[in-house]
């Protein structure tokens, strides 16, 4: 058992590091080996979505552009029009590559959007819940409560059932899978900062309630909160794949690494593996870097560890 | 005790009732019930007449009252597709979908168990480093692509195991399982492995945790104050107390199993009810998908509820919760 | 006649914690005996080191702390890089610890018989059922009513007077020779504190066992113990027998402990108390540790002073120590 050596926060970098709260998160953040490869992965992997349609060579989606008797081409092969095809072509005649980076940008941007919206629903309910207390917070928790005790591909299941395919369902979807989570740890750190003195502070001021909710209250939520979203995030992005696997996510329109994948399963037989593979290669990249960086970022912040 | 058992049954209860006011609600009232609960293809007159038998043409709360009952009865109606009954085509696969559950579950338990608590005595060794890189990517790895890697390696490229299908049965005791053959055994290695993948990752890291907190306990160095040795420290006094919470989430794991089990049959073509309500969903054949649903609904709620119970009778602080004098 | 050897003999005991803010020295250096039969009260504060000497003594202390130097003899044997194994044979049957908490202390999930049994049959092989009995008996020595209604419970079923006799009971077992005793009634109601006082002497008195009584209060050591030693930033301050150290006491830090025992201060006089905290033990002031809180502090104090034997028996380490009459 360490002795008590009194208040550490305060000691003085040696080495010149940064003292901001900030800064010092990140020193620490990539003191971990694995956690700076997940991270430069992943910028990686954002930039190259980004970029997507400007570096891809060829527009997967643009039928005028594909050719179906390129169709199933092994990768390096070189197509009818003089084009190489790094990782092959699927049935259709669609360079695997050029897929694959609109793949990742879809699934990214559904991983997203679907990620903060849920983020901002679940931090609100939360902040209701903790700050109304009472009858609110109990049927705010019993609703997250009983959500959280179904098996997430379960939920997704009923409400594309209910509602049909498509983005919107998707999302919809997405969303209801993942705001528990944080209406829940919104409202657990907003319970215990609230009973401390920089609230009593703001409130005895007079302060209207909103602006220290947002303000005061909420800046403090923020570590838990960024790591549950970083995991969430992971998972929202793989669930997206699975439905599409399973032919209920995005429609053929628009491009998913799950549809993908589940195009190639046919071929897995007669070893045409790469439809299936490369793909899959690319979800895992961006799920592990996401997973790492989470990963590392929870133990950056979790006071009861550090040593 | 006894109000605590009472009062759980009655959350559960109220579970059924909204998830089954939501399946109502989505399926009867969003959707065309005519669409779901008549055949496409049927003519006008067949349409009239199956309106007024079916009720459809009565208030939404008489109706609601009407599925109720009849859910109560286990009649959810015909599936289009087979023309039974839709509750009997779901129970018929049910056991196909258990036996898939049940050795993903025991595939955890005896790869998941040892690896944490190693993992959690060894964290700065290069094992049980590579067990925590290996757990991340575990529940990294999509299933169902793992599931088409397996394929693609053991069935494809060295042919050792079947791709698809479940194995022959056997019957032992009333019970009849491919479990009992070892053409079974073959056929459930890989879909059970696969399915069980992100459980043993969470195991692997839920036990780590687990033991890494449990020995900065005051507990522990008492123990070891009284000369035991650290093989009893770890195997009696730890174990007990990380065992408590990670079976709850094991427990509730196992809905979890039967519920993501849709994907693993899909790929392994594992006849159980998972494929059959992905078929389902793209048939449009409504009955059947609302079986499906309500009895998975069922299935684990009761689970959530067993949990819940045997975690109050497992931890002896909740269990004898009077301090005496 | 030669003396016998004794118990316990601590010998410059040193142990440091290197963790990422820096090396702590919890135990700077400390040494003590304690004869058998004889009970050594060591006074501190949190962040004496006090406690930290207990675990140096058993071979407790976990990463990051390591005993860097010093020898612990017990009963002319050094524990100090003892093969773990022999060393475990020791613990919980010659030697045994008691902790503050109880509740923190004997497993939750447990059964009390479980965890006196395991006690018994880790030392030494028999039939359960009379390491049972053996449990069953020590529960009585220490003065536990139905104690076989006691053996089959959970920690949280018994209230914290009766979880401490417990652990004092599983400390009892094997009727070890040298007891070391961490804060084991500061938890406690007074009542039961002397309860347990007045068995813990008569336990010394009649088995001829020594005891370490490890505490920040001043009036339990002041009933229990023959000689006392005072610890500040893991250092030995003062020691001695008990009555010199507390009715003359010779350095600043320890007169002011005993100051500050609102018993000791009469009414309507102002509570007098040591100025100034603990100091970090990353930031410790060159020289004498109590420098920075000490009213008779100068220049001279810059440079670390050694313990030194002022009076017969009696030591301080402190180059301005009271060597007038008491206060």
């Amino acid at each position: 058992m360490t002795p008590d050596v009194g208040d550490l926060d305060g000691r003085v970098d040696a080495g010149g590091g940064r003292e901001t709260p900030l800064g010092r998160l990140a020193v620490e953040f990539f003191e971990s080996r694995l956690a700076g490869i997940g991270f430069t992965v992943f910028a990686a992997i954002a930039l190259v979505a980004l970029l997507g349609p400007v570096i891809a060579p060829q527009n997967p989606y643009d039928l005028a552009q594909l050719d179906i008797l390129d169709g199933r081409l092994e990768p390096l092969s070189v197509g009818s029009n003089g084009m190489t095809y790094w990782l092959g072509t699927d049935d259709q005649g669609r360079d695997m590559l050029s897929a694959i980076l609109y793949g990742v940008r879809t699934s990214l941007v559904v991983g997203a959007i679907s990620t903060a919206a849920a983020l901002v629903l679940g931090s609100a309910l939360g902040l209701i819940s903790a700050f109304f207390g009472d009858r609110i917070d109990s049927l705010i928790m019993r609703a997250a409560d009983i959500q959280l005790s179904f098996p997430a591909i379960l939920i997704a299941l009923i409400l594309i059932a209910v509602l049909g395919k498509g983005v919107d369902k998707v999302i919809i979807a997405l969303i209801t899978v993942q705001w528990a989570y944080y209406a829940r740890t919104v409202r657990g750190t907003a319970l215990v900062e609230r009973r401390k003195e920089y609230i009593e502070a703001a409130v005895s001021l007079a302060l209207p309630k909103m602006r220290i909710l947002l303000r005061h209250l909420l800046p403090n939520c923020l570590p838990p909160l960024v790591v549950v979203a970083t995991v969430q995030i992971a998972r929202a992005i793989t669930l997206e794949a699975t439905l599409s696997f399973l032919g209920l996510g995005l429609p053929i329109t628009e491009p998913s690494l799950g549809l993908l994948i589940a195009n190639g399963f046919d071929y897995l037989m007669s070893g045409r593996y790469w439809i299936s593979f490369f793909p899959g290669i690319a979800l895992l990249i961006t799920i592990v870097s996401i997973n790492l960086i989470g990963d590392r970022l929870r133990d950056v912040l979790n006071p009861r560890l550090r040593r | 005790m006894t109000v605590f058992l009472i009062r759980r049954l009655m959350q559960s209860f109220v579970v059924l009732i909204i998830m089954s006011l939501l399946v109502f609600v989505g399926v009867f009232a969003i959707g065309n019930p005519i669409d779901i609960l008549i055949s496409p293809d049927a003519t006008q007159q067949e349409i009239e007449r199956a309106t007024a038998a079916l009720g459809l043409d009565k208030p939404m709360w008489e109706q609601y009252w009407i599925f109720l009952v009849n859910a109560a009865h286990g009649d959810l109606g015909r599936s289009f597709v087979f023309n039974e009954p839709a509750v009997g085509i779901i129970l018929q696969r049910l056991p196909a979908t258990l036996e898939l559950a049940l050795v993903a579950m025991l595939l955890t338990v005896v790869i998941g168990v040892p690896l944490g608590l190693w993992a959690g005595l060894k964290p700065d060794a290069f094992s049980g480093k590579t067990i925590m890189a290996g757990s991340i990517l575990g529940f990294s790895l999509p299933t169902f692509w793992v599931g088409l890697m397996l394929i693609m390696l053991f069935a494809v490229e060295l042919k050792v195991l079947p791709s698809n299908g479940r194995g022959a049965t056997a019957e032992f005791l009333f019970i009849r399982s491919s479990l009992f053959t070892r053409d079974g055994w073959a056929h459930v290695a890989m879909p059970a492995t696969n399915l069980a993948l992100v459980n043993i990752a969470l195991v692997i890291r839920l036990i780590r945790a687990g033991v890494r907190e449990a020995l900065l306990m005051d507990y522990v160095k008492f123990a070891r104050a009284k000369g035991l040795g650290m093989r009893r420290v770890i195997l009696v006094h730890v174990m007990k107390n990380i065992m408590i919470p990670v079976i709850t989430v094991l427990g509730l794991e196992f809905g979890s199993l039967i519920a993501f089990a849709v994907v693993t049959e899909t790929i392994f073509a594992w006849p159980g009810m998972g494929k059959l309500i992905i078929d389902s969903i793209n048939l449009l054949d409504r009955p059947v998908i609302v079986a499906y649903l309500m009895l998975t609904v069922l299935l684990v709620t009761l689970i959530n509820l067993l949990v819940d119970i045997a975690y109050s009778v497992i931890d002896p602080r909740i269990r004898l919760a009077e301090p005496e004098a | 006649m030669s003396t016998p050897t004794p118990t316990l003999v601590v010998h410059h005991l040193h142990t440091h914690f290197f963790t990422k803010a820096g090396v702590v020295k919890a135990v700077d250096g400390v040494s003590f005996t304690v004869e058998a039969g004889k009970v050594l009260g060591l006074v501190g504060e949190s962040g004496s080191g006090k406690t930290v000497t207990g675990f140096s003594i058993l071979g407790l202390v976990d990463a990051p702390g390591k005993i860097v130097a010093g020898r612990v003899l017990f009963k002319g044997e050094n524990l100090v890089d003892m093969p773990e194994r022999r060393l475990r044979g020791l613990r919980g049957a010659r030697i045994a610890m008691i902790f503050q908490d109880p509740m923190m202390t004997l497993n939750p999930v447990l059964r009390i018989d479980t965890q006196m049994i395991e006690t018994v049959l880790a030392h030494r092989a028999m039939p359960r059922a009379e390491a049972r009995a053996r449990a069953r008996d020590t529960l009585g020595r220490v003065g536990i009513p139905s104690p076989e209604e006691r053996l089959s419970s959970y920690p949280h079923q018994l209230s914290g007077g009766m979880r401490q006799r417990v652990a004092i009971a599983i400390a009892l077992l094997h009727d070890p020779d040298l007891i070391i005793a961490d804060e084991p009634t500061t938890a406690l109601d007074v009542t039961i504190q002397g309860q347990i006082l007045f068995e813990m002497q008569k336990l010394t008195r009649d088995a001829g066992m020594a005891l370490v009584w490890i505490t920040h209060d001043l009036s339990v050591v002041a009933g229990l113990a023959d000689h006392i030693a005072v610890m500040y930033a893991g250092r030995i301050v003062e020691s001695g027998p008990v009555d010199a150290v507390l009715d003359r006491a010779l350095h600043p830090y320890t007169r002011g402990l005993i100051g500050s025992v609102p018993s000791r201060n009469r009414r309507g006089v102002p509570l007098q108390q040591i100025p100034g905290m603990t100091p970090s033990l990353l930031a410790l002031p060159e020289g004498c540790a109590f420098r920075t809180r000490c009213e008779r502090a100068d220049a001279a104090c810059g440079l670390p002073p050694d313990l030194i034997e002022r009076r017969a028996g009696q030591r301080a380490r402190c180059i301005h120590p009271y060597l007038d009459a008491p206060a």
